[in-house]
């Protein structure tokens, strides 16, 4: 490598050094003030702004990051710094964002004061984790960063130890955590021995050479997908999300529902992308390189995840749990993005993570609120909520209707455009059987509304007034769910910007 | 020289993998299961230098660098975990570990 090739590189991971530089301040900062901590939160906020301005600032920067291969004259790095990883980078750091101010709120995190440090430390962990796999083409640094971001949330999920379901979903986390990466490396490994190179676009290359062992390439390929399957929780390596989503603190489940999804599937649409697609046609589908039939396996794993987070979410009666059924439905829909494989479904990914950001994280806060008060995520704790805390009540109601996809909500844009895609990539079946599930999805939401709205307030249901802080974060969510329901022509226009995922 | 033919490491990896995977799958105590997941690693780290030497580029004996300390990492956790849990259960068993069902 030369100097002047890793002097460009830095330049394209400023976000990702200054985010390790105010980690490092974080941690010193923790030593200086550890009489008062309150400032801690105000650093870690501030980090992350900063941060936000440095990603932004990489629309203007494309290229590879230390380039380690040359082939075919061109040479490919470690990291691809394009539109597309821009994009889920702002939806990590975004929603980085909203969890510090989520755990300003948390009476949960609060009452560990004494360790807030290490709790803002560990976030910070998997925000750096989560940014090297957004960007990362080389099997190694993908590996890597997977681990770096499992490693902090096992932690994280775990964090308030005292109680003992705190440790249960920790303990859940990592060992299902740990087998899947297991399996992931063992398929890493395996691609290395058929291809004997571990970046992505090589390996594209390679595997177009029709002499290569089939078998063993879908074996490999299918326990690489098991890592990255586990980080998007989808079947059949969902079975870790209801236990640690109901276990871990709520800011934590907020933060791993919204941005460790996001990463993972910006992990997995890139592998896609580079790894299995000779190259795109003038109407934006991706062909396939034709080894194995990838699209009829994501089109199964995507039905089966949604089917199985909707079915499974309609006998919960903690509303946590629920929501992390509804979270793995919500990862079947977005898959159902990758499966049409064209621009357009991509398009569709990138609206629906937007969406699902505001939606997600809104129901979250209005839980946590509720849960701060009542002490209780159980959905007949939530009978005549609807009288007593108007506020709440109402978000939490346009929260669950836009997550159902229901008009005049944001919700209902999001599964529009992926529909649209379905059906312009002729795959009326499939969107038939998604259509069906929103409707079963329905059900569940509703039922939250039926207890806070159709059973009368007896004396004993709490009045929860938030914070004014509170009530403006609050708002900050509901309103663009709202408006993006109307008048979401600028969510389009910046999704189509993002779509730039660098190829050969 | 006769060296040993790459087929050997491949099976000997392949084994250690299958004996992990069952021993996640079939044993309750945590700390055992744990033990099968390090297998599962050090299986993928055998393939990956046995194939660095046939293929006679370094990145896989690079990368064995870096799993062995992801495993290090992984296992201090862990372990940090699993004294968490005993505090609270007593037990280390993952089938009494069952606050959480569907």
């Amino acid at each position: 490598m030369e100097l002047a090739n890793l002097y460009q590189s830095i330049n394209l991971i400023i976000p990702e050094i200054v985010l390790s530089i105010a980690l490092i301040v974080l941690v010193i900062a923790d030593l200086i003030f550890h009489t008062n901590k309150k400032i801690i939160p105000f650093i870690a906020g501030t980090g992350i702004l900063v941060t936000a301005i440095f990603v932004i600032n990489q629309f203007n920067y494309i290229g590879f990051a230390f380039s380690t291969a040359t082939h075919t004259a061109r040479s490919f790095g470690m990291l691809a710094v394009d539109s597309f990883g821009v994009f889920f980078k702002l939806i990590v750091i975004v929603s980085s964002f909203i969890i510090v101010l989520l755990s300003l709120a948390s009476d949960e995190i609060q009452k560990t004061t004494d360790r807030i440090g290490e709790y803002y430390a560990l976030i910070y962990g998997m925000i750096l984790g989560m940014f090297f796999m957004i960007t990362a083409t080389d099997l190694i640094l993908i590996y890597l960063s997977l681990e770096l971001l499992s490693l902090s949330s096992y932690v994280l999920a775990g964090f308030t130890k005292l109680r003992d379901r705190n440790s249960e979903a920790s303990l859940k986390y990592l060992l299902y955590g740990a087998v899947s990466s297991g399996l992931m490396l063992f398929g890493i490994s395996l691609v290395y021995g058929l291809t004997g190179s571990t970046n992505l676009y090589i390996i594209n290359t390679l595997i177009q050479n029709p002499h290569i062992n089939l078998f063993t390439l879908s074996f490999a390929t299918i326990l690489i997908f098991a890592g990255i399957g586990y980080k998007i929780s989808s079947a059949p390596f969902h079975f870790w999300t209801p236990d640690v989503y109901e276990g871990a603190p709520i800011t934590i489940t907020a933060f791993l529902s919204v941005a460790s999804k996001a990463a993972g599937f910006a992990l997995l649409i890139r592998f896609v992308k580079t790894v299995f697609v000779s190259y795109e046609t003038n109407e934006g589908f991706w062909s396939l390189i034709e080894v194995f039939d990838w699209q009829s396996i994501l089109v199964v794993i995507s039905i089966l995840t949604m089917t199985l987070g909707n079915f499974s979410a309609l006998w919960q009666n903690n509303l946590k749990r629920m929501l992390a059924y509804s979270s793995i439905a919500h990862a079947g829909y977005m898959l159902l993005g990758l499966v049409v494989l064209s621009n357009q479904g991509l398009i569709a990914i990138l609206i629906y993570f937007m969406i699902y950001l505001l939606m997600n994280l809104g129901a979250f806060l209005v839980v946590m609120l509720i849960a701060n008060k009542i002490n209780s995520e159980e959905i007949d704790d939530y009978n005549g909520l609807g009288f007593t805390s108007p506020l709440l009540s109402v978000s939490l109601a346009i929260f669950l209707i836009s997550l159902t996809g229901l008009p005049p909500t944001a919700g209902f844009i999001g599964k529009l455009y992926l529909f649209i895609a379905l059906v312009d990539a002729k795959m009326i079946a499939v969107a038939i059987i998604a259509l069906l599930n929103s409707v079963v999805s329905l059900y569940y939401y509703v039922r939250v509304l039926k207890h806070m709205y159709l059973v009368k307030a007896t004396a004993s249901t709490p009045s929860i007034i938030p914070s004014t802080s509170n009530a403006i974060l609050l708002l900050v969510l509901v309103v663009p769910v709202l408006i993006f329901g109307v008048y979401f022509q600028p969510l389009v226009e910046f999704a189509k910007d993002c779509i730039v995922i660098l190829g050969i | 020289m006769l060296s040993i033919p790459i087929e050997y490491y491949l099976i000997l990896s392949a084994f250690m993998f299958i004996v992990g995977v069952t021993g996640v799958l079939i044993r309750r105590n945590a700390i055992v299961v744990f033990m099968c997941i390090e297998l599962m690693l050090n299986a993928a780290n055998l393939s990956l230098v046995a194939f660095s030497s046939y293929h006679g580029n370094p990145v896989g004996q690079i990368f064995v660098f870096f799993v062995m300390t992801v495993a290090a990492a992984e296992a201090t956790v862990g372990l940090a975990i699993i004294i968490a849990i005993f505090r609270n259960k007593l037990t280390v068993n993952v089938d009494e570990i069952n606050i959480f069902k569907w």
